[in-house]
């Protein structure tokens, strides 16, 4: 750490050195800078499906135009509204339980090399099983409420959390442990001091990719057997030839998936300012 | 034993093997025919042998030494962080088995929190000791005040310059005075001027605190203005070649010591004995 922040650079004055932090100004236009290109490709995209779509090249009840999904997203709010709360929230406890689960199983394997031993290979192991297989088994066992979808959900997020978690408790400086020891530090001193909040850039990155599994997850539950929730909107609309429903369904569940993203990155920030500020100084790169 | 050529051998006491036959002080760090094997798959590697020192309270003793002497591995068998496969290391009187409390240990990296506010770096020693909150925090501005990270307690690791974060570092070690303050070549990561302030401002602090200091350094001027005697090390296996005793005032003014003669002595004859393995100085 010292290294990199010595390459930086540093503004010196008899060896008394503070690294300017960027003001709120320069912040956005880096924000903006950084952010153009993606929403131009968008934008692109956007155009290109409006472009088919008015022209005509493809069947209208293949792809519908813009306008006519929209429409009926505004027609059929309630509709919409109530399976998308059905989806966000098997989601929801879906990611919640898989934190949960995660967090705890990575500390029990950093401190215990018998239990990682003996869990690690069967957690690599069911990674490859497709958890999507066995949904219908999910469906046969827990019936068609929500507890299968939050079931797949779990078991989908799950694996994320625990790898970034494991790699982050493990990543933790050994001469800062090493210093702690000489302070007679407790174990849980130097898990609560120093382990575990150096685990948390590592935990927030698998967090990322574990929260819009969880959508996949819960989903795809739905797909399987249900009476409600996106997933059945979207089959139902396949089934009846209403691809501007389809369309509306699909929107509606990115839509999802890029809020609870953003609200993921929204609590790292604000969680972990220090990690943020590093980050955007172009000291460190991301996980 | 190999360390027999001692230019001052009358105020060391570190041939003395009989504890009972010493009738001085005790002294801060005694290590006794100390060596250390480490066992890998493929061989046994000897990192020290036959290493004995004995270090009076309120000392400076530099050690120097090509990279794989295993100057690190004597600072950690001092510490408890390691365990010495034969021999004896005792600190402040009593034998170490564990990591000792008793002593400040800095790193040639910072190891700073950077979730942490330096001034909270500096308190981490206090919270994990369950210090008194008031009693620790009146130490901590003490030692800003000494080091000169006035204006700097807010700020997070990653904006202070390797120096500052060094000074944290120290700050850190000295937080709850410590009779030992180990140091494993804290000064190697930074460039050649920021190096020459801190070894300025160590030699005050040790003249302040009166703190018993072992430094590991890859630096022999660093470690002739610095210290009352350098031990200079041989590498494969790590032992001790020669301990020089230092002969200048006990406060040094950086540029004079520099220009002594008993300062170019003392570093041309540790070069002499370091051969081309020493790194810069």
């Amino acid at each position: 750490m010292s290294q990199s922040a010595l390459s930086s650079a540093p503004v010196k004055t008899a060896g008394v050195a503070l690294r300017e932090s960027p003001s709120a100004r320069e912040r956005f236009t880096d924000a903006a800078e950084k952010s153009w290109r993606p929403v131009a490709l968008l934008l692109a995209c956007f155009v290109a499906w409006w472009v088919i779509a008015a022209l005509e090249l493809v069947e209208p009840y293949l792809v519908p135009s813009p306008g006519k999904t929209f429409e009926v997203i505004v027609d059929k709010p309630d509709y919409l509204w109530q399976h998308s709360w059905v989806t966000t929230y098997e989601t929801l406890i879906g990611f919640v339980v898989a934190v949960a689960i995660g967090v705890f199983a990575a500390v029990i394997m950093v401190y215990s090399s018998t239990v990682e031993k003996t869990l690690y290979p069967i957690l690599l192991f069911a990674q490859v099983v497709p958890k999507i297989a066995i949904a219908p088994l999910f469906v046969v066992w827990l019936g068609f409420g929500m507890a299968p979808k939050i079931v797949i959900a779990v078991l989908i997020a799950f694996f994320p959390v625990v790898i970034s978690m494991v790699t982050g408790l493990k990543a933790v400086d050994p001469e800062m442990l090493q210093l702690s020891s000489t302070m007679g530090a407790k174990p849980w001193q130097t898990f609560v001091k120093i382990r575990f909040p150096a685990s948390l850039p590592h935990l927030f990155s698998g967090l990322k990719v574990a929260v819009t599994l969880a959508v996949t997850g819960a989903v795809v539950g739905e797909f399987v057997g249900a009476n409600e929730g996106l997933g059945y909107v979207i089959l139902q609309a396949n089934g009846n030839l209403d691809t501007p429903m389809l369309f509306a369904g699909l929107l509606v569940m990115s839509l999802i998936g890029v809020v609870l993203f953003v609200i993921v990155e929204i609590a790292e920030k604000l969680l972990l300012p220090w990690h943020a500020s590093r980050r955007e100084s172009g000291v460190t790169t991301a996980f | 034993m190999s360390e027999i050529d001692q230019p001052d051998g009358a105020n060391m006491t570190q041939l003395v093997k009989d504890k009972t036959a010493d009738s001085g002080p005790e002294p801060a760090v005694r290590i006794q025919d100390v060596a250390v094997r480490f066992r890998s798959k493929k061989r046994d590697v000897t990192a020290l042998t036959d290493v004995s020192l004995d270090v009076t309270p309120g000392e400076f003793v530099a050690i120097v030494g090509p990279s794989g002497c295993g100057k690190s591995t004597l600072l950690k068998l001092v510490a408890g962080l390691l365990k010495s496969s034969s021999g004896q290391v005792r600190l402040q009187g009593e034998q170490v088995a564990g990591p000792r409390h008793d002593i400040g240990y800095v790193f040639q990296r910072a190891a700073l929190l950077e979730w942490r506010s330096a001034l909270k770096n500096i308190l981490l020693q206090a919270e994990i000791r369950k210090l008194p909150a008031a009693q620790a925090r009146a130490r901590a501005d003490e030692l800003i005040r000494m080091t000169g990270l006035e204006g700097f307690e807010d700020a997070l690791p990653h904006e202070l310059s390797g120096g500052m974060q060094q000074r944290v570092a120290l700050c850190r070690a000295l937080l709850h005075r410590p009779p030992v303050l180990l140091m494993d070549e804290p000064f190697g990561a930074l460039d050649a001027l920021t190096r020459e302030q801190m070894n300025v401002e160590l030699h005050r602090i040790w003249r302040e605190t009166g703190t018993t200091v072992l430094l590991v350094t890859h630096s022999i001027a660093e470690a002739v203005y610095l210290a009352d005697r350098v031990v200079v090390m041989s590498p494969r296996p790590g032992t001790i070649q020669e301990i020089i005793q230092v002969d200048l005032p006990a406060e040094r003014d950086y540029a004079e010591t520099m220009g002594r003669a008993e300062f170019r002595d003392a570093t041309t004859h540790i070069r002499g004995l370091l051969g081309t393995a020493a790194e810069d100085d």
